[in-house]
């Protein structure tokens, strides 16, 4: 198994999200970067499918140099090899041109399975495994809460969170599969794991050794522009229902009130 | 000159830092009370590989230096684990150094991978109760008989010897008085415990409760020659060399024990709110916790600084006892600081930082004591005549 895993990094989770004052794209300069923690379930369920089926796992990030922890991240965790796409020329591409790039370069690697997660958590758009897909005409398996390839019939089948239960889907490989949370608890990199990570192959891509047209990424190649944009107001403290007998009839009528039930 | 962290160290504090935060305060908190060795702690780092970080690789190790174990030793410490989650595996990070430096090379071979995966537990047995700090008074005595030596004595505060296999024992093979110098006539010996000859009695103590420290009573104990770490005679150089790589390490975790404290009251006194503001925007709260990040700042270089000089093979005794000083001195009044913050709840349990300042508290005593760091600077770096 060729398996393909898209990671991106991203302003830590905790950390207030500010967007840089003068292109109002996200500011990653003042704040620490993690790896999307979405994508460590990604990452491995990849490691786990080459575990039971053999194969190599690449992992493939769009981002500026800084990037590369999250790359070596993952190398920590155990894939076997990445590729890095940085160039001042992609910054602040959109979904769609990042989803171009991504393509091109993935469509390079010729895998039989390319894994993303739901979204990332910065933008959290929750669209690129779908667009993916579309664009390298692949079938997508979205909201896996497991996976099960079948190398040998050139299969893939998951299990795909629904409101009430899962439904059983399937699909030939090549495929885009997105997972979810439930689908596995990522292992921590070892202290081997991380020793190894710098010694494994890193490809190093700018916008044009990927063959990227310089108009059709980054702001240039945007098809979405972010006019104006406002903190988030600071968060209002909370209702307190004070249980008198009554606390469960009088969260409802709060429930009911906000129309959440 | 730079003070930048390599990328590599800078990937190893991470991978350190986020598998100690998987284990939370509250899990310290119930180990600390219960008494209970934590042990799921321990195999993960042994699983990652972690605790051979600086044991040489061609006994299945990292081959790392003191730096790298030192950041290491400060995540954990600040992840909230403190010393509970250190001396669990200090000594396997770094205590077998004599035998990696002295010990003939079977007993390497016996030794070190069984470290370096995490499978051995070592204690290290110097303090005797009327010996002290003076190590030279010390009187357990390894006594040469055929094939090997019986030992006899006693030693206190050894830490985790109910928890490992084998100690590292320093005991007198020539009686002081017969003795060239005070420091001749002691030796090293790498003993198994063995509860048949070796009684130990846990000292009930203020804090660090998950791991116990014990009392040791070694009775007529007949060890094989080949239980000696090098010569007979050098144990006392033999300590010497480690002594070094003790404190640089002890440092680096006092000053995670500080971050963790300096965390939880940052936190505090941002969210607590007491006469319409939160309690930080006093100066009376936030001048001691900026007067706390301060000090633990330029321990911290003193302690790195301590960490390379070490590495690089360079003289480091005055660096490493400073960096002792300045680092246990800085985590203590962190966490002093810490409890102040909280107010009334610093004293509840719930809250950590009463467990952070017990801990913190040892290592103004412990491996070697603020004042005998006073007494080596005066003498060694000042040039002051020995006043004992
Ligand atoms: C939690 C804990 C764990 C420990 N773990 C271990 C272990 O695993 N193995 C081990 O061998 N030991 C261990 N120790 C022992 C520790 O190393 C000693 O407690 C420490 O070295 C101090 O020795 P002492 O307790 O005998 O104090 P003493 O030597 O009795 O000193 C008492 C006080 O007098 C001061 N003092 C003594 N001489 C002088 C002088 N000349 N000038 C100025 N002041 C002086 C000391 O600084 C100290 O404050 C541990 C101790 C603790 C508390
Ligand atoms: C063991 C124990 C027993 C107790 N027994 C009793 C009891 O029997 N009865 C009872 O009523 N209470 C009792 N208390 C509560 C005790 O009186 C309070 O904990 C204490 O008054 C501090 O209040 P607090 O904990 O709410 O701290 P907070 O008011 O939250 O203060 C937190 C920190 O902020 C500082 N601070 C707050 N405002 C300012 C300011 N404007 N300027 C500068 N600094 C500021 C405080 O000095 C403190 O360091 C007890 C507490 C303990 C620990």
């Amino acid at each position: 198994m060729n398996i393909v895993v898209t990671v991106k990094q991203v302003p830590d989770t905790w950390a207030e999200k500010k967007l840089d004052a003068s292109d109002k794209t996200v500011d990653r300069k003042s704040v620490d970067n993690v790896m999307n923690e979405m994508d460590e379930y990604g990452v491995e369920e990849a490691l786990k499918i080459k575990e039971a089926h053999g194969g190599e796992v690449t992992v493939v990030t769009m981002g500026p140099e800084k990037a590369v922890e999250t790359i070596r991240k993952a190398l920590s965790m155990g894939a076997d090899k990445a590729v890095h796409l940085t160039d001042e020329s992609l910054h602040g591409s959109d979904a769609l041109a990042t989803s171009a790039a991504l393509a091109k370069v993935i469509s390079t690697l010729s895998p039989d399975l390319i894994i993303t997660s739901s979204e990332a958590s910065d933008a959290r758009g929750g669209v690129m495994g779908a667009l993916l897909a579309e664009r390298l005409g692949l079938p997508q398996l979205t909201q896996a809460r497991k996976v099960t390839v079948d190398p040998g019939a050139n299969k893939v089948s998951v299990e795909r969170l629904a409101d009430n239960g899962y439904a059983l889907v399937e699909a030939t490989l090549p495929a885009v599969v997105g997972v979810v949370e439930k689908i596995n608890q990522p292992r921590y990199p070892s202290f081997k794991g991380i020793m190894a990570a710098k010694k494994k192959p890193l490809t190093k891509l700018s916008a044009a050794d990927a063959g990227l047209d310089a108009g059709s990424v980054g702001l240039a190649g945007a098809t979405s522009t972010v006019v104006d944009a406002q903190p988030a107001p600071p968060r209002q403290s909370g209702t307190i229902v004070k249980d008198e007998g009554d606390g469960g009839a009088k969260v409802a009528a709060f429930l009911a009130a906000q129309k959440l039930i | 000159m730079h003070f930048e962290l390599t990328p590599d160290q800078e990937q190893l504090r991470a991978g350190a830092r986020e598998l100690a935060r998987s284990f939370a305060d509250d899990y310290w908190a119930e180990k600390d009370q219960k008494g209970e060795f934590p042990w799921d702690f321990y195999n993960a780092f042994a699983e990652g590989g972690w605790l051979g970080i600086a044991i040489p690789t061609e006994f299945g190790g990292g081959g790392l230096g003191i730096a790298e174990a030192s950041l290491l030793l400060e995540e954990i410490a600040a992840s909230g684990a403190g010393m509970n989650g250190c001396s669990i595996m200090h000594l396997t990070i770094f205590g077998l150094n004599t035998i990696v430096k002295h010990g003939s090379p079977a007993l390497q071979k016996e030794i070190l991978p069984s470290a370096a995966d995490g499978s051995l537990h070592v204690c290290f047995g110097v303090t005797e109760p009327n010996a002290g700090t003076d190590t030279t008074r010390i009187t357990t005595f390894a006594e040469k008989v055929d094939g090997g030596y019986r030992i006899n004595g006693r030693k206190v505060w050894i830490t985790k010897a109910g928890d490992s296999q084998k100690m590292i024992l320093i005991a007198r093979t020539t009686k002081r008085e017969e003795s060239a110098r005070p420091t001749d006539g002691m030796s090293l010996f790498l003993i198994d415990i063995d509860r048949k000859h070796i009684d130990l009695r846990a000292i009930p103590k203020m804090g660090r409760n998950a791991v116990s420290s014990y009392e040791v009573f070694i009775d007529n104990y007949f060890v094989p020659e080949s239980a000696r770490i090098g010569e007979e005679g050098k144990g006392f150089k033999y300590l010497l060399d480690g002594l070094n790589p003790e404190r640089i390490l002890l440092a680096h975790e006092a000053l995670g024990i500080g971050r963790a404290s300096l965390e939880k009251a940052t936190r505090y006194a941002k969210e607590r709110i007491v006469f319409d503001r939160p309690i930080g925007q006093n100066q009376g709260i936030a001048f001691p916790l900026a007067e706390a990040q301060i000090r633990l700042d330029a321990a911290e270089l003193m302690a790195r600084k301590a960490a390379w000089r070490y590495d690089q093979g360079l003289p480091c005794g005055p660096e490493a006892n400073m960096a002792k000083w300045l680092c246990a001195d800085a985590g203590f009044k962190a966490a002093d600081q810490a409890i102040q913050t909280h107010g009334g709840m610093g004293y509840a349990r719930e809250y950590h930082v009463e467990r952070y300042f017990r801990e913190s508290r040892i290592m103004r005593l412990a491996p070697v004591s603020q004042e005998m760091v006073l007494n080596y600077v005066s003498q060694h770096v000042l040039g002051l005549p020995k006043s004992y």
